[in-house]
């Protein structure tokens, strides 16, 4: 009985050590916007590069393999993967736990799902094919989803959809999105720091490619999706 | 004496009732799911690590494969259109019907030995076992339905609840735990006892005309219908002419490559003469129309695999023999293997 109780209290400093380790949070908010405006789905008009009227109905995508990395190119990484999804606001603000102790000058994240994970079977979670994020004829999940409408569409219903994903060569369109932040995110003892990300849909549709909702109103398969992708890289920044 | 069986009788009435209690479907048991792999063939590409098969595991499949609650007016099932005694083809059609009696653009495939297959459908667009079913459930011409619909139905059934939790251990229900499954029924769908398995294994005879069958098949057609599989996983374009009002690109929908234009998965060959109509779009009814096709070179298209050309000449008498050893490869103990029979019927 006695070793018993000496054993528990032994554990103890080990559980309190565990969790000082573990505490360490970041939490990230994107904020989705359109140019200058803030994102607002259905009722909002904007305007496309070519002066091309448009409404957004749909906007998400998966962000994963989010790591930060400190002067010494040491990193903390984080396997989870979220959906972000504009019509459930909840979805925009994410939390990684377990950040190591230290100063964190960089942050790096795909956007997209790694490509073991797309051929790994039935998953669970934001990876749950039942969110519509995944392509059954072509297994595969969609990266990105962008669909709205504008007059200019040649599309039935003027509708436009892109659907960005293909994880093969030569349509790989898995990125990384890295950032070097102007002042460090520091970590230690249980400390918890925020960081907005400001997502610009507009760029999606204009650098380096011009979108035309005319010439290109619906782009759901792998080829086309990568010419799209280039355009991912500019839609993220960090005030 | 009258005593003892009146005793007898109600203990044998008891034990019945027990048992189908326990188990209302023909009864499987744990021996049933072991994996017994074939000592012939190669290791399987399936990870059975992920995805262990279970007793529960399994009927919890049996049962969502006949299910016709995975369609959105529940008209139509697995087994609609994969029927076990075609080895889970669609026996005598060329095209399926679907929800509304809608009809599909390509012949639907035999259901065995999907553990050593790296892709599926004919156009290999599906990566993995498990996530095959997700497109005819969600098809618009097949069952119609979305995959969140589906789960929701399932968490409200009493007798899912129950086989769910058999199976998982917890009131769980999710679109992962119902694909796992299916895939723990499809992945023991295997053929491996066919006349052609037992004459390999020493276990039983072939005439003088399977065996020049077999001699002129490993010359001419082994190449890409690879022993002991009967298919060499590739796509290829055996020759047969564009369908102008299908327009099937084949593999080069998947990759998008203009070279992959018209390739078709091979096909195995294991209970062919059970899964007719031939070829992606059913157009050949007879086994001997698909022989007569690889020899008659003169009616191949342009864009023909360079394997085809090398079949040369195939003689009449040839074509039979052919035909005859295709024969052997038809695998009874799986066609009325009843562990894969429809669960609702007793």
């Amino acid at each position: 009985m006695l070793k018993k109780i000496w054993f528990i209290f032994a554990l103890c400093p080990l559980f309190l050590l565990g969790q000082k380790t573990n505490e360490n949070q970041l939490n990230i908010e994107f904020i989705h916007k359109v140019d200058s405006q803030i994102l607002t789905l259905d009722t909002a008009k904007y305007f496309n590069a070519l002066g091309q009227p448009f409404f957004i109905t749909k906007f998400k995508y998966y962000i994963s393999q989010i790591e930060l990395i400190n002067e010494k190119g040491k990193k903390t990484e984080s396997h989870e993967v979220f959906l972000i999804n504009e019509e459930e606001p909840a979805s925009k603000k994410i939390s990684i736990s377990k950040v190591k102790d230290g100063e964190y000058s960089q942050i790096q994240f795909i956007l997209g799902v790694d490509s073991l994970r797309n051929c790994s079977g039935a998953q669970s979670g934001a990876l749950d094919p039942i969110h519509a994020m995944f392509w059954t004829w072509n297994s595969g999940y969609i990266f990105l989803k962008l669909e709205g409408k504008s007059t200019e569409s040649s599309a039935t219903g003027n509708i436009f959809e892109y659907h960005i994903g293909g994880y093969k060569e030569p349509s790989n369109c898995i990125q990384t999105i890295h950032f070097n932040l102007k002042s460090p995110l520091i970590f230690s003892k249980k400390s918890s720091q925020n960081l907005t990300i400001q997502v610009n849909v507009a760029e999606l549709l204009k650098h380096p490619v011009v979108i035309d909702f005319k010439t290109m109103p619906s782009v759901t398969d792998t080829k086309n999706a990568k010419l799209i992708s280039t355009n991912y890289s500019d839609m993220f920044s960090i005030q | 004496m009258r005593k003892i069986f009146g005793f007898i009788f109600g203990i044998s009435l008891l034990l019945s009732f027990v048992a189908s209690n326990e188990n209302p479907y023909f009864k499987i048991s744990k021996k049933d799911v072991k994996l017994n792999l074939p000592k012939e063939f190669p290791a399987p590409l399936y990870n059975f690590k992920e995805n262990p098969i279970t007793l529960a595991g399994f009927e919890l499949g049996r049962k969502l494969f006949y299910d016709e609650i995975l369609s959105r007016d529940s008209s139509v099932s697995c087994h609609t259109c994969h029927q076990r005694i075609a080895a889970f083809a669609h026996i005598d059609h060329a095209l399926s019907h679907g929800i509304d009696a809608k009809i599909g653009t390509r012949n639907v495939p035999a259901l065995q030995n999907l553990i050593w297959r790296d892709a599926f459908m004919w156009d290999g667009g599906i990566n993995h076992l498990e996530v095959q079913a997700i497109n005819p459930i969600t098809s618009k011409i097949e069952m119609d339905e979305t995959l969140a619909n589906v789960i929701r139905k399932l968490q409200v059934n009493e007798e899912y609840k129950f086989l769910f939790k058999k199976a998982f251990q917890d009131t769980v229900i999710n679109s992962q735990r119902m694909l796992k499954a299916i895939a723990q029924f499809t992945s023991l769908m295997i053929s491996s006892n066919s006349r052609y398995d037992k004459y390999m294994r020493g276990e039983d005879t072939f005439s003088i005309q399977e065996k020049n069958g077999l001699t002129l098949f490993r010359q001419k057609c082994a190449s890409c219908h690879r022993e002991p599989l009967f298919t060499d996983n590739s796509y290829r374009d055996n020759g047969i002419l564009l369908d102008t009002s299908l327009k099937d690109l084949g593999r080069g929908k998947i990759t998008q490559l203009a070279i992959d234009n018209y390739k078709f998965k091979v096909p195995s060959l294991r209970n062919a003469e059970m899964t007719y109509p031939y070829m992606h779009d059913g157009r050949y009814r007879k086994l001997y129309d698909v022989v007569k096709h690889y020899a008659n070179h003169n009616s191949h298209s342009a864009s023909v695999d360079s394997a085809v050309i090398k079949i040369g000449t195939i003689s009449d008498n040839e074509k039979v023999d052919l035909v005859a050893f295709l024969l052997t490869l038809t695998d009874k103990k799986f066609l009325y293997d009843k562990r894969f029979s429809n669960p609702n019927f007793k």
